[in-house]
C-alpha cells in the first residue's frame, strides 16, 4: 500500500492552504506486477476457476431456512467438490442471490421460489425451480438449462450469452435486455422493451409483448406468437422459416412449452439494421460523403 | 432505492402493525436511514386521531432548550385545539417530539390542521379517524417498538424503509406523506420525480402547502389536489402516470382502500400477491413471505398499471 509522507511545508503550500486548498503526495511500492514465466497461471490469477468432477447419481439437500445467500451458495460449492452432482435447495423463501456462479455441470433442483439475481453468472448447471424467480434471474448466464415453472421478474435473463432460459408463466420488464446469445423461451407474456438492444440469440414468447418489443437491437431474433403492444425503433417483421419452425417445434416440445395456437401462430422479429450503428462508415469517411 | 409495502384484509381487522413491521424489517437492506407506516384501524365517529411532531428527532441533541421549547408548543397546540372547540380526549408522548392527540371535533378539520400548523415546529403529520402516521429514524423494529406498533389492529397498512437520494435524513423528509388535509390518505413511493418543480410550483400556484424538499411529498399533494377536484382514486393514479415524470412505483391508502401506480417504464420493482381475503405487495418478495411463509403465487405488475382494492 502507498503510505502518506508529511515534510515542513513550503511556502507555496502553506499559501495554497489558506486558499482552501491541499496537496499530498503518494509514494509507496509499486502496483505493477511482472510475470513470472516459472510459476503457473493460477498463481497470476488467470488460471480456470475450481471446476469439480460429480456424480449425477450422489444426491444432496440443503435447507435453506436458516441460511444467509452467502450460507448456501458455500454449501453448493462444497458439495460439489465432495462430487454430489445432484443438489436439492429446499425452503429457498425467495431470497436473493442464491445459486450464483457455478461454474459446472451440476443438477440443481430448487423446491421454491427466488428473490433477486438468483442463478447469476452460471456456466453450466441445469436448473429445475418450482416457484417464482425475481429481478434479474440468470444474468449473464454462460450455459446450461434453467427451467422455471412459475412466474419471473424484470430483467430476466439480462446479457445472458448461452444456455437456455425458460419460464412457464409471465416474465416482467425488459426481458433479455442487451443478450449476447443463448435462448430465452416465455410460455406466457412479457413486459415492455422485451429484447432491448439484444444483440444475438433466440428469444420466444408464447403470449403477448408489452411496448416497444425488441427495442433498438442490433441483431438476433423474437418469435412471438400473441400480440405484441408495439414494436420498439429498428425492430421489423421477418419471414419465418421452415428452419425457424423446425428450431420452434424442438425446442418448445422440449420444455413441454407451447401457444394455443401451436408453432403455426408464430410470427417472427429481426433487427431493420437502420440504426447509426450500422453505418460502415468511419466519422472521416462520412465527412468526404457528405 | 427503497423500499415500500402494502397489505390489505379483506376480512376485517388483524395485527397489521405487526405484519407490516415484519415486511420492512425484511426491506431494510433497501434503505436504513428512516422508517414509516401509515396504518388503518377501527373507527369511532366522531372521532379523530392527529398524529404530530413539534421538533425534529436530531434537535434534541442539537438544541439544548428544545425541551423547553416542546414544552411551550405543546402548550401553544393544547390552546388552539381548546379555541376551536375541540374535544381532546387523551394525548400520547411516544417520542419526546411525538404527539398523538385522540379528538372529538365536528368543524373543520382543514383549518384545525392548518392552525396546528402556525405554531414554529409543528407539523400534522396525519388526520384522519382510521389512519395512525408514524415515521422516524431508525429500521422498523425500532421505530414500531418505539411507537407501540406491535399490538397496532387494522385492516390494512402501507410503509417504507428510506434511503435518502435527494433530500435530508429527518422525519419530515420520511415516507409515508399524508395527502393534507384530506383525512386518512397517506403515500410511499420508491423512485425518482424528474418534473418535481414544475409540479411543486403548479401545486403551489393553487394553494397547497409543502412541509419538505423531498420529491414524494409531491405525490400526497398531487392526490390531495386531484380528489378535490372530484377525482376517485383510481382516475387520480391514472392520470399520475401521464403528468408525473421520472421512474416510480407508489401506493396510496384511504380509509377503505389501497391503490397503485407504476411508470411508463416500469423502472421501479413490485411483487404482488393475491387471496380472497389477502393482498400484499411490497418491492421485493421477502417482505411477503415474512407475513406469508408458504410457498405463493406472485406476480410483477406491469409498466403503466393501476390497481385499487377495497378493504
Amino acid at each position: 500500500m502507498a503510505a502518506l509522507t508529511r515534510s515542513a511545508p513550503s511556502e507555496q503550500e502553506l499559501k495554497s492552504h489558506e486558499m482552501g486548498m491541499h496537496t499530498e503526495q503518494l509514494t509507496g511500492r509499486s502496483q505493477q506486477q511482472f510475470f513470472d514465466i516459472d510459476l503457473n497461471e493460477k498463481h497470476h490469477g488467470f488460471g480456470l476457476p475450481d471446476t469439480f468432477d460429480v456424480d449425477f447419481n450422489k444426491r444432496a439437500e440443503i435447507d435453506a431456512s436458516n441460511m444467509d445467500a452467502m450460507a448456501v451458495n458455500k454449501r453448493i460449492r462444497e458439495l460439489m467438490q465432495e462430487g454430489y452432482g445432484t443438489i436439492v435447495l429446499k425452503n429457498p423463501g425467495a431470497k436473493h442471490s442464491l445459486a450464483v456462479g457455478i461454474l459446472n455441470r451440476l443438477n440443481l433442483i430448487i423446491d421454491g421460489s427466488l428473490g433477486y439475481f438468483g442463478l447469476g453468472l452460471i456456466d453450466g448447471p441445469n436448473v429445475r425451480i418450482s416457484g417464482r424467480v425475481g429481478w434479474s434471474c440468470a444474468e449473464n448466464m454462460m450455459s446450461g438449462t434453467v427451467l422455471i415453472e412459475k412466474n419471473a421478474g424484470s430483467q430476466f435473463g439480462a446479457a445472458i450469452r448461452g444456455g437456455d432460459l425458460v419460464c412457464k408463466g409471465d416474465v416482467g420488464s425488459r426481458t433479455g435486455i442487451d443478450m449476447k446469445g443463448g435462448n430465452i423461451i416465455v410460455g406466457g407474456s412479457t413486459g415492455a422493451f422485451t429484447g432491448f438492444m439484444m444483440q444475438r440469440g433466440r428469444m420466444v414468447i408464447c403470449g403477448n409483448a408489452g411496448k416497444n418489443l425488441g427495442d433498438s437491437m442490433y441483431d438476433g431474433v423474437i418469435y412471438i406468437a400473441g400480440e405484441p403492444q408495439s414494436l420498439g425503433v429498428d425492430a421489423v417483421w421477418g419471414e419465418l422459416t421452415d428452419l425457424d419452425k423446425e428450431w420452434l417445434e424442438r425446442k418448445l416440445r422440449m420444455y413441454d412449452v407451447m401457444p394455443k395456437g401451436g408453432i403455426g401462430s408464430f410470427r417472427k422479429i429481426v433487427a431493420g439494421k437502420q440504426l447509426w450503428n450500422y453505418d460502415n462508415l468511419e466519422p472521416t469517411e462520412k465527412k468526404l460523403v457528405l | 432505492m427503497c423500499g415500500i409495502a402494502g397489505v390489505i384484509h379483506r376480512g376485517g381487522a388483524t395485527g397489521v402493525g405487526q405484519e407490516m413491521t415484519a415486511m420492512l424489517q425484511s426491506l431494510k437492506h433497501r434503505g436504513p436511514d428512516s422508517t414509516g407506516f401509515a396504518v388503518y384501524g377501527m373507527t369511532t365517529p366522531d372521532e379523530y386521531v392527529m398524529r404530530l411532531k413539534l421538533a425534529e428527532a436530531e434537535d434534541l441533541e442539537t438544541d439544548h432548550k428544545i425541551r423547553d421549547k416542546i414544552r411551550d408548543r405543546q402548550a401553544q397546540v393544547d390552546k388552539r385545539l381548546a379555541e376551536l372547540g375541540v374535544v381532546t380526549l387523551d394525548v400520547a408522548e411516544p417520542r419526546p417530539y411525538a404527539f398523538r392527540y385522540r379528538l372529538r371535533y365536528a368543524g373543520d378539520t382543514k383549518q384545525l390542521a392548518t392552525d396546528i400548523e402556525q405554531i414554529e415546529g409543528a407539523e400534522v403529520l396525519s388526520f384522519g379517524s382510521a389512519l395512525e402516521l408514524i415515521k422516524d429514524m431508525g429500521d422498523a423494529t425500532r421505530v414500531s417498538g418505539q411507537y407501540g406498533l406491535g399490538s397496532f389492529r387494522g385492516t390494512h397498512a402501507i410503509g417504507h424503509t428510506r434511503m435518502a437520494t435527494e433530500s435530508d435524513v429527518d422525519i419530515r423528509s420520511a415516507h409515508p406523506y399524508w395527502a393534507y388535509p384530506y383525512n386518512d390518505i397517506a403515500v410511499v413511493h420508491n423512485g425518482q420525480i424528474t418534473n418535481y418543480w414544475i409540479m411543486r410550483r403548479e401545486m403551489e400556484r393553487l394553494g397547497h402547502r409543502f412541509m419538505s424538499n423531498c420529491d414524494s411529498e409531491l405525490l400526497a399533494v398531487y392526490t390531495a389536489n386531484n380528489l378535490e377536484q372530484g377525482a376517485s382514486l383510481e382516475d387520480s393514479l391514472r392520470t399520475s402516470i401521464k403528468e408525473i415524470d421520472g421512474v416510480f412505483t407508489y401506493l396510496v391508502a384511504t380509509d377503505k382502500e389501497l391503490g397503485l401506480a407504476k411508470d411508463t417504464m416500469a423502472a421501479k420493482p413490485m411483487v404482488l400477491y393475491e387471496s380472497d381475503d389477502l393482498v400484499a405487495l411490497a418491492s421485493e418478495e421477502v417482505a411477503i413471505r415474512a407475513i406469508v411463509p408458504r410457498e405463493i403465487d406472485t406476480s410483477d405488475p406491469y409498466d403503466e398499471e393501476v390497481r385499487v382494492w377495497q378493504r
